[in-house]
């Protein structure tokens, strides 16, 4: 069975199940929805489980004809880091629709378009052929501007205000632009290697030059670094997150952010690794940056989307650094980071959904002692917030453990400056626990209901995840290792 | 000589004066009759013009080329034809008179632009392209009672006069200089050095200018917005759809067949132009408040990328880049012509058609709306729709000819237009309705944009079988 193209066809096949579903039938709508999110979970574990690591490299490989004038072919397969983000789109899109179980209005368009998305992420992890990698890539840009502008909610405060509209207008724009560069980067490639082909196993094996190399690389890691929200190109990040409803701010934040981080790897790191060589001591700066800044205005947020938006900022800069180190235990790292934090955010933007479907507002000043009223929800809250500040025993504290050694090992000042920005998240992580969630409860909180049993069930996966990884990581980290050894010994010229 | 290579065009004929003459015999409230009638009829013709597969003849002595090249363009703009007619039958009934005159004219362009794209000599491809142009300045002003309509006919009439008249100077010095008017004659008069004086160039760059006023490239591009806006709403949809793309279509053949070997001439020219009418197009195109004035600008913007593709027609890269602008050339005309029927659609239910008027559409009409997003998502280059696609093609045949900056500049601009596009989306989607009640379309209408979003999508995520059929029609050019 072709077991890559399944993975697309689903979300697609459930997409056109839906568009000949009538609108009106919110329920089979949501059923069908959560058929399809569940299918495509089984088939990312699947996808998992045959995933051969001892052989690593790309496996499960299928090829169709497309465009043979010019060289393009439908060219799929997976390696041992596209295997932990499949698996990681799979239960964020199966959590992410038990979320969105409340949507009642316009329902069937709001999963059409989640369903595109998703589709649009698991091509590009499961692409070879470039065409294809950049195809994927804009499909999963295109529904946003919708899923925001229509189902998405403004940030309204006296001193500060930020419309839905404005967070989805920036936040697409800010994507393109990056697309821009990724394009002509592409082109650039293809005319420059002459091989009338966008096969990526065609092109690594071409030597492009120091120079072209040089000139070309910051083009795919700005372009797929504005997704995976590189400072100073990230202020996309925290206003679109924040104004769009939860379910996307999960599979946003929580799977496309990873699509970058995956690009500069897929693409940039693979085509120019003498490129990649010479322009990362800039990126680890950019990347300290990223978490100290983040953990920083994560700090001075008052809404509480802002202070998990700017937190996955942050975060990711622990998988910009890693990638930067190109050591191998810190890319390990850095591959972890990006499905721990996936995870991880996924479930923080969940419960901040849920606090602000019951409260009608996200203003941390004015929660008090929400725990003895939504006992669940800050235990949720609690572990992901943990996580979030690298506890060990969760699955952060692995990732950011092997960043840290791998930046110890090559800029040992970045990793202090590094371990700060992890001090800070610990700071605003446990003050924002300790006002929203404990302390006495004010009596406007007195009817808050807790989360829903739906709700629920889709969180405590996600807390099942985060432990899992966090007590036991080996199994991941195995598929994980097998092919960053080769990745980072191609692009230190070992190989 | 063999007339029987001519039966499609000779029926096509035959059909328009039918048309004209069966009008007078109609009632009033039957003359959507002949909309329906002439669009089977066109059916009928394109299926019957099959036989010409795989003939290459010429006749009149190279004056008209049989060969697959036309026959595709024959094929495309017989297909164009029937969907401008059904589309245009709600809004002839509602708003204009004379629906008879009107349908003939829609019949008589589309000859004009199919014998444009067989000649294989100037003079009467320039014929036919007053053919053409004659009948669309007609329609520009077909809606007699309204001021809009009338003033847009006059400045196209003007406008186009006067570029014809720039056209036909150049191909007189073209003529002037190297004695011949047919394409593989000029070809090798270039060839033999002929071509190496101030005439030919001064001709060259005129012929570039009135076919620059032709397809709305900026400097040239003056006339368009202006008539988009006035002309009733089917016309500007073919203006902007068929007529353009049967001057690139002609264009092609004239810069491949007859002027490429003096490709170093004309190639900084064009590459002006492109870069201009794609920043400019996009630009201005933010501003507009009116639909149609916006698409105007779009499809000043995509002229621009088409333009991108013809710059890149060095010998070298000739093949690829002709089978890229073709490829692009169909995808924004199936593109357009979905917005544009949705916007006749959307105009014959509500009489409006300024882009704050679409607020709430999704409310009020979910399938025009999503139709309409989708076409605007193609225009814009967005997988999985044609736009993508053949953007994606186009601009990769300029960067293999080495011109990965321009390619980049029409990149940069494409997100321009999402920006616009996403502008009317906002008001389709994300707005609440000014006005109650659900919108109910027409039946042949829904069927209409059922097919083009079918295509748009279609051709979008499978376009092999499309890009095979382009590369064999444009192949006869090398021959």
């Amino acid at each position: 069975m072709p077991l890559l193209f399944s993975l697309l066809a689903i979300p697609a096949v459930g997409v056109v199940v839906l568009l000949l579903t009538p609108g009106r039938m919110t329920a089979a709508v949501k059923w069908i929805s959560l058929a399809t999110a569940t299918a495509a979970l089984g088939l990312s574990l699947w996808v998992f489980f045959v995933y051969d690591k001892a052989a690593a490299g790309y496996q499960l490989e299928e090829t169709y004809q497309w465009l043979e004038g010019i060289g393009i072919s439908f060219h799929l397969a997976v390696d041992g880091i596209s295997v932990p983000m499949i698996l990681l789109t799979g239960i964020v899109m199966f959590t992410g629709v038990l979320m969105s179980w409340r949507v009642n209005n316009r329902t069937k368009d709001f999963f059409v378009l989640l369903l595109t998305l998703v589709s649009g992420v698991y091509g590009v992890f499961i692409s070879l052929d470039l065409f294809f990698l950049f195809f994927f890539y804009e499909l999963a840009v295109l529904p946003m501007y919708l899923l925001i502008g229509v189902w998405g909610s403004s940030s309204r405060f006296a001193t500060f205000t930020r419309t839905k509209e404005y967070g989805a207008m920036k936040l697409v724009l800010y994507l393109v632009a990056g697309s821009i560069l990724i394009w002509v980067a592409l082109l650039a490639v293809y005319a420059q290697a002459n091989l009338g082909t966008f096969d990526l196993l065609a092109l690594e094996k071409v030597n492009f030059g120091k120079e072209f190399q040089r000139l070309f690389f910051p083009l795919f890691l700005v372009g797929f670094g504005i997704l995976a929200g590189l400072w100073p190109f990230h202020t996309w990040s925290p206003d679109g997150h924040v104004a769009a409803p939860t379910a996307v701010s999960m599979l946003h934040a929580g799977v496309l952010m990873k699509l970058g981080a995956f690009g500069i790897l897929r693409v940039g790191m693979t085509l120019f690794p003498e490129g990649a060589r010479d322009w990362m001591p800039i990126l680890i700066v950019f990347g300290t940056i990223n978490v100290v800044y983040g953990a920083v205005a994560a700090m001075a947020q008052r809404d509480l989307k802002y202070v998990v938006g700017y937190s996955s900022v942050s975060h990711m800069g622990y998988v910009l650094m890693g990638f930067a180190t190109l050591h191998p235990l810190g890319v390990n790292g850095a591959v972890l980071q990006m499905f721990s934090h996936g995870i991880m955010t996924a479930l923080l933007f969940a419960l901040v959904g849920v606090v602000y479907d019951r409260a009608h507002t996200r203003d941390i000043t004015i929660f008090e002692g929400l725990a003895k009223r939504m006992g669940r929800t800050a235990a949720f809250f609690s572990v992901a917030g943990l996580t979030s500040l690298g506890l060990p025993g969760l699955s952060g504290f692995v990732a950011e453990f092997l960043v840290f050694v791998g930046t110890f090992q090559t800029y040992p000042l970045l990793g202090i400056l590094g371990i700060i920005g992890a001090a800070i998240t610990a700071v605003y992580i446990l003050r924002l626990l300790s006002k929203v969630f404990f302390g006495p409860l004010s009596p406007q909180w007195e009817r808050l209901p807790d989360a829903s049993r739906i709700e629920s069930f889709a969180m405590a996966v996600l807390v099942f995840m985060l432990v899992f990884v966090g007590i036991n990581p080996r199994p991941l980290m195995s598929v994980i290792d097998s092919s960053v050894i080769k990745l980072v010994q191609r692009v230190i010229g070992l190989t | 000589m063999n007339l029987t290579l001519l039966i499609p065009e000779f029926l096509l004929a035959g059909l328009g004066f039918l048309v004209l003459g069966a009008d007078l015999f109609l009632p009033r409230d039957k003359k959507h009759l002949l909309a329906y009638g002439s669009a089977a009829a066109l059916a009928a013709i394109a299926i019957s013009s099959l036989y010409l597969l795989g003939k290459q003849e010429s006749l009149f002595s190279g004056v008209v080329l049989i060969d697959g090249y036309s026959l595709f363009f024959k094929l495309f703009f017989l297909l164009l034809g029937i969907l401008v007619l059904l589309a245009s039958v709600d809004y002839v009934k509602a708003y204009l008179s004379y629906a008879g005159e009107f349908y003939g004219l829609i019949i008589f362009s589309v000859l004009a632009m199919i014998l444009m794209v067989a000649a294989g000599e100037l003079l009467s491809a320039y014929i036919a392209l007053e053919l053409l142009s004659f009948s669309l300045y007609v329609l520009a002003s077909y809606a007699r009672h309204d001021p809009k309509s009338n003033e847009a006919g006059v400045k196209y009439i003007l406008i186009g006069a006067f570029s014809t008249g720039i056209l036909l100077y150049g191909l007189s010095l073209i003529y002037g200089s190297i004695g011949t008017t047919f394409y593989h004659g000029i070809a090798q008069a270039i060839q033999a050095g002929k071509a190496a004086n101030p005439g030919f160039v001064a001709g060259l760059i005129l012929v570039i200018a009135g076919l620059g006023f032709k397809v709305a490239a900026v400097p040239f591009h003056m006339w368009a917005p202006d008539v988009y806006e006035g002309a009733p709403v089917p016309v500007t949809a073919y203006l902007s759809v068929a007529s353009k793309a049967a001057s690139f279509a002609w264009l092609l053949r004239l810069f491949v067949e007859a002027f490429s070997p003096a490709f170093q001439d004309w190639r900084p020219v064009i590459i002006a132009l492109a870069a201009l009418s794609m920043t400019v197009g996009n630009l201005v195109a933010i501003h507009q408040r009116n639909i149609k004035r916006l698409l105007a600008y779009s499809s000043i913007g995509q002229a621009g990328y088409i333009l991108t593709g013809i710059a890149a027609l060095s010998p070298l890269n000739a093949s690829f880049a002709s089978t890229a602008v073709i490829f692009h050339v169909i995808g924004y005309a199936i593109t357009n012509l979905t917005a544009f029927a949705c916007i006749i659609a959307y105009y014959n239910l509500t009489g409006k058609d300024e882009i704050p008027d679409y607020d709430g559409l999704a409310m009020r009409n979910p399938f025009i709306a999503f139709v309409l997003a989708i076409a605007l998502f193609s225009a814009a280059g967005l997988p999985i729709f044609v736009g993508f696609t053949t953007k994606f093609y186009l601009f990769t045949a300029a960067a293999k000819d080495g011109l990965l900056w321009l390619a980049a500049l029409a990149i940069v601009n494409s997100v321009i237009s999402l920006y616009y596009y996403l502008v009317v989306i906002r008001h389709v989607y994300i707005s609440s309705p000014k006005e109650e009640g659900r919108l109910h379309l027409p039946r042949v209408m829904s069927l209409e944009l059922g097919v083009l979003t079918s295509a748009i999508v279609l051709l979008g995520v499978y376009p092999g079988p499309l890009v095979r059929l382009i590369t064999a029609a444009t192949g006869v050019l090398f021959s």
